[in-house]
């Protein structure tokens, strides 16, 4: 490891400490309510399903459209296991049900079976779907997602999913406490610890030998086979890595908002993830990230005004009325398709030297323009 | 060593191979020439397990090795370097030559010093995109590659298809450097002049089936091989 290589890197530790003592702060400072908040924990909640979704479609090669079911599930199992027994026997959220599962479990637990129920179903159905290629293959997996919010609004499985009523009472993240203690968990800080941790075990599985096996797969199939690369069971695990990441998100977004009811996890949402993906880059994590708080932020909040009568100070009802800042939005979307076509970052990462360069380009241009 | 015995291999609904045998000495360069759609990439693909044959076998070490994955292929010492090169564009040089160890477990590092050795462009370059390389580059790299995983076999799909003469000379000489370094080679070529002159064997492929074998010089001055494939 040369001494370049090693300054590099501390660099980076020394700025994501940063990220999270400003998270720290804000979190100590802020009202919980704030928008600055909601923004930051909304964002790192979809980086991660970003990155997740990245994972296969940017790193493995695989057109896959089923973020949206994973995240259920692993919604759903959040909020099933971490609900108090008491709550789930009484009938203030099963009305109609007699739920049948009586014991509750902690935070940790229920984020890590979050993952793991989603990854089982994926490995399930990876068994058929991974035999397919691009645009099948995102049929296909769009169509489970679609399968699977059926199957947990059904009837039947009332007793455990509680039909097509929501899901409330868990633990959101207003009740997370650090371990042993009765002390809250400052909770947009959680958000950034959980997403952190997940997109760092990413980003090492990325720069192994599995993540290149990954990447082989995506340039050449044929060649990556002829190297002795067991192309279904790497896609497999891609596949399946790809939605554990994905259900512990949903866990999150079910412990953000409160309450979890299957609707909400419609097609839509994982376009808006695949749109985050695109926007930041195929192939790019730190893509993935800035996008998704840029998406989060714009649509939640900068964006909202167009929806509400005022922005930027222009207050224009009959104009900037319910259902502008989709269409403005659309219009931004169309433009970085057309003029920015490989995303914010391509497919390379986001690189103390590289923004130095890109600076340092910036500057010589002005300079230019400035002399001429 | 090597044998391949009556291998029939159906391909695209057409019989691309018919029943064909030929044996691979240890340390010795075998090529199989032909013309276009002769079978010769079939045959390979076959061996190195991307194909299923239809009858007949291979027997690698005296072990049955017909119709075994590629997984299992690579792992028992037989590698490929494929038609067209076909090295990973969005990754790097170095990262090329790790996925060519992908089933190693052991150390590489010392065996990408060799290939370093043997190809010195490519350690200039080892940060570079694989798809930034030139044809020539590529060749290398898809060589430096399949010598990764450490073969005892490794068997060359056309490798101076597309490439300039002075290259292919090169590649044709860093043939015969990997075969004095030990490894076996089987090696598919148009180019029947090249192949057939580092050649200790050679087999002349049409359409499907073997129609003459001899030793690589002999061949060379077969008044039938010239007419055919060195167009004189």
């Amino acid at each position: 490891m040369d001494s370049a290589y090693r300054k590099r890197l501390i660099a980076i530790w020394i700025g994501i400490a940063a990220v999270y003592l400003a998270v720290l702060l804000l979190d100590m400072t802020l009202r919980p309510t704030s928008m600055l908040l909601t923004v930051l924990k909304k964002g790192a909640i979809y980086s991660l399903v970003a990155v997740s979704m990245n994972l296969l479609n940017g790193f493995t090669g695989l057109f896959s459209l089923g973020q949206a079911g994973f995240m259920l599930i692993g919604a759903y199992t959040y909020a099933i296991l971490t609900m108090p027994g008491d709550v789930k026997t009484s009938e203030s959220v099963y009305k109609y049900y007699e739920c049948f599962i009586t014991f509750d479990t902690g935070v940790f637990i229920g984020l890590v079976a979050a993952g793991l129920m989603a990854a089982l179903f994926a490995f399930l159905i990876g068994w058929p779907v991974l035999r397919l290629k691009s645009d099948y293959l995102a049929i296909a997996t769009l169509g489970f997602a679609e399968i699977i919010r059926a199957i947990f609004q059904w009837d039947v499985l009332g007793p455990v999913t509680n039909g097509a009523n929501l899901l409330r009472s868990y633990i959101d993240l207003t009740r997370v406490t650090l371990p042993f203690t009765d002390i809250p968990f400052p909770p947009t800080l959680f958000v950034f610890m959980v997403s952190g941790i997940c997109i760092l075990i990413i980003v090492l599985l990325i720069n192994s030998s599995y993540g290149r096996a990954f990447k082989a797969i995506r340039d050449d199939e044929t060649a990556a086979e002829a190297m002795g690369i067991n192309l279904f069971r790497s896609k497999e695990l891609s596949f399946v890595i790809s939605s554990f990441f994905a259900g512990i998100s949903g866990a999150l977004l079910a412990m953000f908002q409160y309450t979890v009811q299957a609707q909400q996890f419609k097609s839509m949402m994982t376009y808006e993830i695949l749109l985050i993906v695109v926007i930041g880059g195929i192939g790019s994590i730190s893509g993935s990230c800035i996008a998704s708080f840029l998406y989060i932020t714009l649509s939640e909040w900068w964006l909202r005004g167009l929806d509400m009568g005022t922005f930027l100070g222009i207050s224009a009802p009959s104009l900037f009325r319910s259902g502008f800042r989709k269409l403005v939005f659309s219009v931004i979307i169309m433009v970085i398709v057309l003029f920015f076509s490989r995303g914010i970052m391509g497919d390379k990462e986001l690189s103390i030297p590289r923004m130095r360069a890109a600076f340092a380009r910036a500057a010589k241009r002005m300079r230019k323009e400035a002399a001429g | 060593m090597f044998e391949v015995r009556n291998l029939s291999v159906n391909y695209g609904g057409i019989e691309a191979v018919r029943d064909i045998s030929f044996s691979v000495d240890e340390g010795r360069i075998v090529t199989l020439i032909g013309a276009n759609g002769a079978g010769k990439s079939t045959t390979l693909r076959t061996i190195a397990g991307l194909v299923r044959p239809r009858s007949g076998s291979i027997i690698f070490d005296g072990v049955d090795i017909t119709g075994k994955d590629p997984t299992y292929i690579v792992s028992r010492g037989i590698t490929m370097v494929p038609e067209g090169r076909r090295i990973f564009p969005d990754l790097t040089v170095m990262e090329n030559l790790r996925i060519g160890a992908y089933l190693r477990k052991d150390s590489i590092e010392g065996d990408i010093d060799w290939v370093f050795s043997l190809f010195p462009r490519l350690k200039e370059r080892s940060w570079q995109y694989g798809g930034t390389l030139s044809g020539g580059e590529q060749q290398m790299l898809a060589v430096g590659r399949a010598l990764m995983s450490r073969p005892m076999i490794m068997m060359m799909d056309e490798p101076s298809l597309g490439l300039a003469p002075l290259v292919v000379r090169d590649i044709f000489s860093i043939i015969r450097e990997i075969n004095r370094q030990g490894v076996t080679i089987l090696l598919v070529e148009q180019n029947a002049n090249m192949a057939l002159q580092v050649a200790d064997t050679g087999y002349v492929m049409e359409t499907g089936v073997i129609t003459l074998s001899g030793r690589g010089s002999d061949l060379i001055s077969d008044e039938a091989v010239r007419k055919a494939y060195l167009g004189k």
